[in-house]
C-alpha cells in the first residue's frame, strides 16, 4: 500500500511539473487552443457546414480537431523533456519508470481536455449546435485517455529519432484510427439521441483501448526510455 | 580477387522451395477446374479469386503476429536474429496483406459494382497495411541498429493489435463483406453456399501459400542473416 501511495506521488508529481512549466510559459496550450479554432476554420469552408451537414459532422470535425491538436501537446510535451536532457534526470530518480509514463499520460489528457473545453462551447456558438451531453462527455474523457496513452507512448519512440516531430503522426494514427473511428461514431449517437443497442459495440471498443494502451504503454515505456 | 564462397542452402530449405512450387500449382489447378463456380450473386466465375484472397489475407496477418512475437522474443533475449526475423515477417505480411487487398478490390468491382467502399472490413486491413508501413518508416529513421530493434518490436507488437480488429471487423460491425466461415451478416453482400469442392479447394490454398509463406520467410530471415554477418566481417576488416 505504502509503495503504491509512492507511485502515485510521483505521477502527481510529474503532472505537477508538467503543469507548472505551461503555467509559465503558456506556450503549448496558446497553440493549441488556436490551432484548434483554424482546423474548425478549415473545415468550415472545406465542407462548408450547412445547418444539415452539421448536425451529421459535427462529431467528426470535432474528432479531427482534437485529434491534430492532440499531436502538438504530444510532440511538446516530450520535447520539453529532450531539449535540457530533463529526461536524464528524470530518469536518474530512483522511482519506477511507469510512474513518469503516466504523470505524462495524465499531463497530455489534462491538455488535450481543457482544448476540448475550449472547442466545445466556441463551436456551439459558432454552429449553434447543443453539444452538452453527457455522453458526449464521456465519450471525450475516454478517447482522450486512450489517445494520450498511445501518443504519450509513440512520442517517447519519435523524440529519439531522425525526423521526430514527422515521424509522431506518422506512427500515431493508424494506430489510433480504431480509437478514433469508435469515438466519431459514439460521439454522434449520442449527440443523435440513438438507443444503447447502436452505442454499445463501438463503446465497447473504445473502453477496450483504454485498457488495452496504458497497459502496453505501463509494460513498454522502460524499454523505450533506457539509453 | 578473392573467390566466391556461396554459404551452402540448407537442404530443407530446397526442398521447400520445390514444395511450395508444386503446391501453388496444384491449387491454380484447383481453383480453376476443381471447385465449382459459384452463383452468379457472388460473382460467377470471378469468385474463384476467393481462394487466393483468403489465403493471402490469412498469411499476412499470420506474418504480422509472427513479427510481433519475434519482437517481444526479442524485448525479452536481445538478440539480432529476432529482429531480423522480425523484420522479414513485416516484410511478408505487407506483401501478402497487399494481394489480399488487391485480390478483394477485383472481386468486388463485378459484385459490388466498385473497386472501392469505406466498408469496416477495408477499412481495418488499410490500416493494418498503413500501419506496417509505419513499422518500416520508423525504422528507416533510427540509426542506432540496438535502438532500431528495440522500437522496432514494441511498435510491431502495438501494431499487432490491428490484426484481431481486422479479423473481428466483420463480426463486429454492420458489414457488405462476406462472411463465409460462420454466420453470415445479411447485409453482406456476394456471400455463397460454401460446397464440399469448394472448401477443399480453399483448404489446399491455405495449405500452399502457408508452405510459401514459410518458404519466403525463411529465404529472408537467411539473407538478413547473411547480410549481418557480412557487416561484422566488414566492420571487423575495418578495425584491422
Amino acid at each position: 500500500m505504502a509503495k503504491f501511495r509512492t507511485y502515485l506521488t510521483v505521477v502527481t508529481q510529474i503532472v505537477r511539473k508538467d503543469l507548472a512549466v505551461e503555467w509559465r510559459s503558456r506556450q503549448l496550450l496558446a497553440s493549441m487552443l488556436v490551432f484548434a479554432l483554424l482546423v474548425i476554420l478549415i473545415f468550415n469552408f472545406a465542407l462548408e457546414l450547412d445547418a444539415r451537414a452539421r448536425s451529421e459532422l459535427s462529431s467528426g470535425v470535432l474528432w479531427a480537431t482534437f485529434a491534430f491538436a492532440g499531436t502538438l501537446g504530444l510532440n511538446r510535451s516530450m520535447a520539453i523533456e529532450k531539449d535540457g536532457q530533463a529526461m536524464d534526470g528524470l530518469l536518474l530518480a530512483p522511482v519506477d519508470r511507469s510512474a513518469i509514463y503516466f504523470g505524462k499520460v495524465i499531463g497530455n489528457l489534462l491538455y488535450m481536455l481543457i482544448v476540448a473545453l475550449f472547442t466545445l462551447p466556441v463551436y456551439g456558438v459558432l454552429y449553434n449546435v447543443n453539444l452538452f451531453n453527457g455522453g458526449l462527455f464521456l465519450v471525450i474523457l475516454l478517447g482522450a485517455w486512450g489517445y494520450s496513452a498511445t501518443g504519450t507512448l509513440l512520442a517517447a519512440m519519435a523524440m529519439q529519432a531522425r525526423s521526430r516531430e514527422v515521424l509522431l503522426p506518422v506512427l500515431l494514427f493508424p494506430l489510433l484510427i480504431p480509437v478514433l473511428v469508435s469515438a466519431v461514431r459514439t460521439s454522434s449517437f449520442f449527440l443523435e439521441g440513438l438507443e444503447s443497442v447502436y452505442i454499445w459495440p463501438n463503446l465497447n471498443l473504445l473502453l477496450a483501448y483504454a485498457v488495452i494502451m496504458p497497459a502496453l504503454g505501463y509494460m513498454f515505456f522502460d524499454f523505450i526510455v533506457e539509453e | 580477387m578473392a573467390p566466391v564462397v556461396r554459404p551452402p542452402k540448407p537442404r530443407l530449405l530446397r526442398l521447400l522451395d520445390f514444395t511450395a512450387a508444386a503446391l501453388l500449382i496444384a491449387a491454380t489447378w484447383m481453383v480453376f477446374f476443381y471447385a465449382p463456380s459459384a452463383q452468379a450473386e457472388a460473382g460467377g466465375e470471378t469468385q474463384r479469386i476467393f481462394y487466393f484472397h483468403v489465403s493471402a489475407g490469412w498469411v499476412g496477418m499470420a506474418a504480422f503476429i509472427t513479427a510481433a512475437l519475434a519482437g517481444l522474443i526479442y524485448l525479452i533475449r536481445p538478440n539480432t536474429k529476432w529482429d531480423v526475423f522480425s523484420v522479414a515477417a513485416v516484410e511478408i505480411g505487407l506483401v501478402y496483406s497487399f494481394i489480399n487487398i488487391a485480390t478483394g478490390s477485383i472481386w468486388a468491382r463485378p459484385v459490388w459494382n466498385t473497386w472501392w467502399t469505406w466498408d469496416p472490413r477495408l477499412v481495418t486491413a488499410t490500416v493494418m497495411e498503413l500501419t506496417f508501413l509505419a513499422y518500416l518508416l520508423l525504422r528507416q529513421s533510427i540509426e542506432s541498429p540496438e535502438r532500431r530493434a528495440r522500437f522496432g518490436a514494441i511498435y510491431a507488437l502495438l501494431g499487432s493489435l490491428t490484426v484481431p480488429l481486422t479479423y473481428l471487423s466483420i463480426r463486429i460491425w454492420r458489414t457488405i463483406h462476406p462472411v463465409v466461415i460462420g454466420s453470415g451478416d445479411p447485409t453482406a453482400k456476394g456471400t455463397f453456399d460454401m460446397e464440399p469442392q469448394m472448401l477443399h479447394t480453399l483448404l489446399f490454398s491455405l495449405l500452399a501459400f502457408t508452405i510459401f509463406g514459410i518458404t519466403l520467410l525463411w529465404h529472408r530471415v537467411r539473407l538478413g542473416w547473411l547480410a549481418d554477418k557480412v557487416e561484422q566481417a566488414r566492420m571487423k576488416a575495418m578495425r584491422s
